[in-house]
């Protein structure tokens, strides 16, 4: 029975707004480590070194998370088709602008241009990682994670790319936070407190990754 | 007023249709917009030509016939209206104004623009109703307490017309407004609890099978819904699927 939740429309944007959820906690971990390599080169090591070399965050934790990043893609790809078919043929003129907002209506743009630069991320830092570790298998070194950080950012296009994607993380956050919670079902007198944290969240979390971005281009 | 105004025209489900350009005058700004169609048909009439298909029934606000989506909005550009409620005043002289059917797979053009809505009905019919026999064993109102915010919404809900503009202004052709309105109604009342979990499951079932799209919450259906339906029903609805589900 529970099963055929998702089997349903409702069931799917369940999937959708869980998948969300989840990678929103990620991405607040992912900033707080991110952010102390700002204040300390040694907390960041430390702290990257735990999280590359720990059995449980190495091999139980990131499968989940790549198959959670995976599953939130392709859903919200799939859900899109449907969406389109739904409709058959377009208006000739729509007014979307005019009672819903650009943010809410393009979803799926913003969505994938975050995709695009999780490839390129991937491409900056995890298959490098995974070479490091399970292919060259080169020796355990726990301090070299701050300057394969700063190392990257002293390009000022991928310091650019990186920023201008951050903004597009944050529209599209800016809609899919608080919509996930409708989606769950809150619809109390706490939604509006969950706005006004998204509102937070959204401006803040990728403001910060850009700041962390500048600053190890502008200090190195 | 003097006019240009491109329709949508369709001979039947089956044809390919197509825009048609038509120039009218002597429109005033008090006549209603299905007036104005009116004027044009009388013209077309006059004219031998087969006239505009449009639907209306009682011209007041209430029935939920009227459609069109008039200059990329439903309804036309106004805020809680249907098409009969709205005035040529919206408009200004020598407007160009583009008037389309409702457009959703669910929705096929019947005739010009005429759609067929009947999906709805549908749902209707899978559970937007309660089985309680009211005929000769009616209750006092008084014997069964109601909070007043849940009498309120129950009755918010209930004013839904199931005119399709949610749908017809939703980016992804979602019903999900209209079915919540029709499940919110009967879920806030103890009336509605009787069938409460088959209600929501087959009305969910059969607005899937119709080829509804999902919504998104973008907001649009309740910005152009004639009688203010808050999408806050739709989480309602989310709430008593997940409960008759787990």
């Amino acid at each position: 029975m529970l099963i055929s939740i998702f089997k349903s429309s409702i069931g799917k944007k369940l999937l959708m707004a869980l998948s969300g959820i989840f990678l929103v906690v990620f991405l607040t971990q992912h900033f707080l480590i991110n952010i102390t390599s700002v204040f300390s080169e040694e907390i960041f090591n430390f702290l990257s070194h735990f999280m590359g070399n720990n059995p449980i965050v190495q091999f139980v934790l990131q499968p989940i998370l790549i198959f959670g990043v995976i599953f939130h893609f392709v859903m919200g790809f799939y859900l899109e088709i449907i969406n389109r078919k739904s409709r058959g043929r377009g208006y000739t003129r729509y007014a979307g602008g005019q009672n819903a907002s650009w943010i809410s209506r393009n979803m799926i743009f913003s969505g994938g241009v975050v995709l695009l630069f999780l490839f390129l991320h991937f491409y900056d830092f995890w298959v490098p990682e995974m070479n490091y570790k399970y292919v060259e298998v080169l020796p355990i070194d726990p301090d070299r994670y701050y300057e394969e950080l700063i190392h990257k950012f002293e390009s000022p296009v991928r310091t650019s790319i990186y920023s201008v994607s951050f903004i597009f993380l944050a529209l599209h956050l800016l809609h899919g936070f608080s919509s996930s919670f409708k989606t769950i079902g809150v619809n109390s007198k706490y939604y509006k407190l969950i706005k006004s944290f998204t509102f937070i969240f959204s401006i803040f979390i990728p403001l910060g990754f850009i700041f962390i971005a500048i600053f190890h281009n502008l200090m190195h | 007023m003097k006019l240009k105004l491109k329709i949508w025209r369709q001979e039947n489900v089956d044809t390919k249709g197509g825009f048609t350009n038509y120039e009218i005058d002597d429109i005033t700004p008090d006549m209603s917009f299905l007036e104005m169609l009116d004027v044009l048909n009388q013209r077309l009439i006059n004219e031998n030509i087969d006239p505009i298909s449009f639907d209306h029934d009682c011209r007041e606000g209430i029935c939920g016939s009227c459609s069109l989506f008039i200059n990329g909005r439903a309804h036309g550009p106004d805020k809680g209206i249907t098409t009969c409620q709205l005035h040529m005043r919206k408009f200004k002289d020598g407007d160009s104004i583009v008037v389309e059917p409702f457009r959703a797979k669910s929705f096929p053009i019947i005739k010009d623009l005429v759609v067929d809505r009947s999906a709805f009905d549908r749902i209707q019919h899978s559970g937007g109703y309660i089985s309680i026999n009211t005929s000769g064993n009616t209750q006092d109102a008084n014997t069964t307490p109601i909070r007043k915010e849940d009498a309120d919404n129950a009755f918010d809900a209930a004013t839904c017309i199931g005119c399709g503009a949610c749908v017809a202004t939703c980016k992804n052709a979602s019903a999900m407004l209209y079915v919540s309105a029709k499940v919110s109604q009967f879920s806030y009342l103890p009336q509605g609890q009787v069938e409460a979990k088959e209600r929501v499951l087959n009305m969910v079932k059969q607005m899937d099978e119709e080829g509804f799209g999902n919504c998104t919450n973008t907001g649009a259906c309740e910005v152009e819904c004639p009688k203010g339906i808050s999408i806050k029903n739709i989480a309602k609805m989310n709430r008593e699927f997940y409960k008759a589900k787990i």
